[in-house]
């Protein structure tokens, strides 16, 4: 069943790692305007790709995924941010115009 | 985050503790903080810094704050929320997966050995006690809803005295106005005072002219979720 809520999350994180896959964790540090998710709001990330939870409306998961995996790599937290202007590398945004920070870092 | 913070926070959210998971967003050690002030991890919290973590706990408040030249991400995990419904009947069958889908950990309760069978609610939390009996051990808190789906006031007036004595933020009755009159005298004579009868929702549930048991169930969640979390639009 689809729960959303953080305990479902780390659930699947912790099945993951049971199964011996690497996860990171990435939690919404600051938002502003009409972000969809709110602070505290959490996505786990595999190493395989698959994702749990949610750090926005669906719009930038991908490229969390993707530095999830960068994270994973190296080991080091990364710091993202989101927003309709911002002039980041990857081409995602918030539609809303709202924008967000989010903290990605490993479960050693 | 290192396994045994990751693992500590788990375990405080199977055994319903609320704790707070502090993170140093310059070194990234993590500390988890419980209500009581105990910490677990990687750092200790400075001593002035600790008392606005146990505050962001009660006041379930996530957010960074800054501490000195230090820059803190708290995140607070409270308990989840909990649905208590009284009556293991055909309504409860259907609010019981709708109240999971919310987010809600769900007990029935019903000392009918007959309707409270493991057949009509798979792996669901069933307590064949008699409602005041089994509200005085799963002792409602603040995150905690009641609801008494029975329409017998042998069971469902035992409840609501339950847990109108208890911090319970959402006390429901079945019922239509009628009885709800005639429930509100039984209870006032039975001493229950007039400032908790007014915190009981009969008829329980939001009106969206809800008629069959799966939408009945659905105007129940919707106005325990409106209890919680209150209008995010005010009307004009």
């Amino acid at each position: 069943m689809i729960r959303d809520d953080n305990e479902a999350i780390l659930t699947q994180a912790a099945g993951w790692r049971a199964d011996g896959i690497a996860v990171a964790l990435a939690h919404v540090i600051a938002t502003w305007g009409s972000a969809p998710r709110p602070v505290g709001s959490l996505m786990a990330v595999s190493a395989t790709g698959a994702m749990a939870g949610s750090v926005s409306g669906g719009c930038v998961e991908g490229a969390v995924a993707l530095e999830a995996a960068k994270v994973l790599s190296d080991g080091e937290p990364r710091f993202l941010s989101f927003g309709i202007s911002n002039e980041m590398a990857w081409e995602v945004g918030l539609a809303c115009g709202g924008k967000l920070e989010i903290y990605v870092e490993p479960i050693q | 985050m290192k396994g045994r913070v990751f693992d500590a926070l788990r375990t405080a959210l199977a055994e319903r503790r609320a704790v707070a998971l502090v993170t140093d967003l310059g070194s990234g050690l993590q500390t988890l903080v419980d209500i009581e002030g105990r910490q677990q991890g990687d750092a200790g919290l400075e001593d002035e810094f600790l008392p606005q973590v146990v505050d962001a706990i009660r006041a379930d408040r996530r957010g960074i704050v800054e501490f000195y030249d230090g820059r803190f991400f708290i995140n607070v995990f409270p308990p989840k929320n909990r649905l208590l419904i009284i009556g293991a009947v055909h309504l409860a069958q259907a609010l019981v997966p709708a109240a999971r889908l919310a987010g809600f950990d769900v007990v029935v309760i019903d000392p009918r050995a007959a309707f409270a069978t493991p057949d009509r609610f798979p792996d669901t939390d069933l307590v064949t006690e008699w409602p005041d009996e089994a509200l005085a051990t799963l002792k409602p808190d603040a995150r905690t809803a009641v609801v008494a789906l029975t329409h017998d006031p042998k069971f469902d007036d035992p409840a609501l005295i339950a847990s109108l004595a208890s911090d319970a933020f959402y006390v429901g009755v079945l019922g239509g106005r009628k009885n709800q009159a005639a429930r509100l005298q039984r209870l006032r004579a039975q001493g229950v005072a007039d400032d908790r009868l007014e915190r009981i929702h009969g008829p329980v549930g939001l009106d969206i002219g809800a008629v069959s048991p799966a939408e009945i169930a659905v105007s129940i969640l919707a106005d325990i979720i409106l209890c919680l979390r209150g209008h995010k639009w005010k009307a004009d």
